[in-house]
């Protein structure tokens, strides 16, 4: 302070060196905001869920009937149920992560990166908030587990929920990583088509991974969403009695090579994926000007 | 950390800008410019659009790297101590930078943390600043409800919640209506009497550049003059003079050949500068042999300071020349990096 003192009344503000914890916060403050958001956009949690009530109950009846001599008694929409959480939480994930290009349109970002933190904490912040939010999403579906005969096993529960989160991660990563470079929504919107719908058929989400064609089944094994709805399914189909023969052509388990990759294994991938994507995220906006 | 800083004795400049370049290619933005700015002062950035202003500005606040020079912001590097740099200054910018879907005081609230400041002194700063722009009442107002006038009054109250040293605006006024305009001059030369803080600013209105205690006139990468706005018009040094004629041309030719002057045609008129201009004014009459439909003699502003170091006025300098084709790709450049 110098002699030329300024009036009692104003209230003076340090702004702390940078810090772990200062990280931690900006991290936090950023997730914050993601929360503050979702909460004022109500009629965005209802909207999002009406194309996976569709495939869920309108598809999955609907196609019963085609369906039942092959399903070994089980229903369609139990069959389906895994993947239909996954593709929601997928749309809904590459929505948040999508939702930086706004960011960025409307001014936000930059408010955001002119602060003294690491851009890295608001790539993590976005991540994380993205993933919570997609992962709410899904936690509705878990609740109507019942509805499509998926027991209320707390195991099977939590199982589920850890799974989507993990992907609520990875893809929310995915979509800040894509959207990195973007100006504008519509760009976006193609890549939507181009990418994520491809992705959301080819992953086994609404049939069985065994027996496809050479190269569909190559596909399926590039496409991150499967390694999600694989392990997801297992953990369903064990919880569920069902004959083994229907346990065997419903949910035969993704192979390499003839090998099967083991539940924790494909969830690894999944992590591993949303990591290196998160890392691709961070370098694109710490690269920037 | 420097060492230079936070010595209580010989206070630093706010700002010291050492042969600060940027180029963008082959085009050079910014062409070695040197400047320092003490503490407290309005310090003013006066230029055409594309005169290189904003990339001033944003190699000031660590948003652009120089491409050479080097400038220290509160005492630290803007290359080496960008976050340093970033703890000590707030920014305005002449795009919004608001979340619409926020309260104006949630706004706030985040940037405050972003910037780390103690929560317990968050809710007292937050009044303040927003009882300074008149925006304490709206508080609890969702941002994209607010006017344009009122967000900017907004993004300044944000600029000030962790009491930065350095304080830019850059084109604070702009696309603003009168009124607000007015409150938003209120608004800095309060913040000079209740807070140690400097103010940086870009701007192309004229009249405003009179308010600020020293200005910088920029013109196509480069300062062409600085000092206080009444030195600068002394420096002028003369009135200027405003006539209209039945032939410009020929009044030029006269000027040139029967005085000595040297005139240049504006708008339908004819304008020059002399010494004592009332007391030319008869002697025109008497020698120029071109006929006169009107005169006018006035001191001069610094629109007129302006054209006599860039020989041209601040708005043909944007309607064109070479800032002209600045400016066209500067828009592209921000464009490809927005």
């Amino acid at each position: 302070m110098t002699s030329t003192a300024v009036p009692a009344e104003v209230i003076r503000v340090r702004v702390p060196p940078r810090s772990f914890r200062g990280e931690l916060r900006a991290i936090k403050t950023v997730w914050k905001r993601e929360m503050i958001r979702f909460g004022k956009d109500r009629l965005r949690i209802v909207t999002a869920l009406v194309q996976p009530l569709l495939f869920l109950f309108v598809l999955g009846n609907g196609l019963e009937q085609l369906s039942s001599a092959s399903t070994h008694g089980v229903e369609l929409k139990t069959f389906i149920y895994p993947g239909i959480l996954c593709v929601a939480v997928l749309f809904t994930a590459m929505f948040q992560g999508a939702s930086i290009i706004w960011d960025r349109e409307f001014g936000f970002l930059r408010e955001m990166m002119v602060a003294p933190v690491r851009r890295s904490s608001i790539v993590i912040g976005k991540c994380l908030g993205g993933a919570t939010v997609a992962s709410l999403q899904g936690a509705i579906l878990i609740c109507l587990a019942g509805a499509v005969d998926v027991p209320y096993e707390p195991a099977l529960i939590l199982g589920i929920f850890a799974l989507q989160l993990l992907l609520a991660f990875t893809i929310t990563a995915f979509g800040v990583m894509v959207a990195a470079r973007m100006k504008q929504m519509q760009s976006f919107m193609g890549v939507m088509q181009m990418i994520v719908m491809p992705m959301f058929f080819i992953s086994g989400a609404l049939f069985p991974v065994a027996n496809l064609p050479g190269w569909l089944a190559f596909l399926n094994r590039l496409d991150p969403l499967t390694y999600a709805v694989d392990p997801m399914r297992r953990l369903v189909f064990n919880h569920l009695d069902v004959s083994a023969a229907a346990k065997a052509a419903l949910d035969p388990g993704v192979t390499w090579w003839g090998w099967h990759v083991p539940a924790l294994l494909e969830a690894f991938v999944v992590l591993a994926l949303g990591l290196v994507m998160l890392g691709v995220a961070i370098w694109e906006f710490s690269a920037t000007e | 950390m420097s060492t230079n800083t936070q010595a209580n004795g010989a206070r630093p400049p706010a700002i010291e800008v050492r042969d600060l370049r940027k180029s963008y290619g082959e085009i050079e933005a910014v062409r070695g410019v040197d400047f320092e700015v003490a503490r407290g002062e309005v310090f003013g950035f006066l230029g055409p659009n594309g005169a290189g202003k904003t990339t001033t500005i944003n190699m000031l606040c660590t948003l652009a790297n120089p491409t050479g020079g080097s400038a220290l912001v509160a005492g630290h590097d803007v290359v080496r101590e960008r976050d340093d740099v970033r703890r000590h200054i707030g920014l305005v910018f002449q795009d919004p930078t608001l979340d619409g879907y926020l309260t104006a005081e949630q706004n706030l609230r985040l940037h405050a943390e972003l910037y780390g400041v103690e929560a317990a002194i968050v809710p007292a700063r937050m009044r303040q600043v927003l009882e300074m722009v008149g925006l304490w009442e709206r508080r609890g107002g969702e941002v994209r409800t607010f006017s344009g006038g009122m967000r900017r009054r907004l993004e300044i109250a944000r600029g000030l919640m962790h009491s930065p040293r350095v304080l830019f605006l850059d084109e604070p006024t702009l696309g603003l209506d009168p009124q607000t305009r007015s409150s938003i001059w209120r608004y800095i030369h309060e913040l000079r009497e209740t807070e140690e803080i400097t103010i940086f600013m870009t701007t192309h209105y004229m009249d405003e550049a009179e308010l600020c205690d020293r200005i910088a006139i920029m013109d196509q990468g480069e300062i062409v003059a600085l000092d206080t706005p009444e030195a600068l018009k002394a420096g002028v040094g003369a009135d200027r003079v405003r006539i209209e004629t039945e032939d410009d041309e020929a009044a030029i030719a006269a000027l040139g050949d029967v005085f000595g002057l040297e005139a240049g045609a504006h708008e339908d008129a004819v304008i020059f500068f002399v010494p004592s201009g009332e007391e030319f004014v008869p002697r025109l009459f008497a020698e120029l042999g071109v006929p006169i439909k009107s005169v006018n003699v006035s001191r001069p502003t610094l629109d007129d300071v302006f054209m006599s170091y860039t020989g041209t006025t601040i708005r043909d300098a944007e309607e064109s020349g070479p800032a002209h084709a600045n400016r066209i790709v500067m828009q592209v450049m921000t464009g490809a990096r927005r």
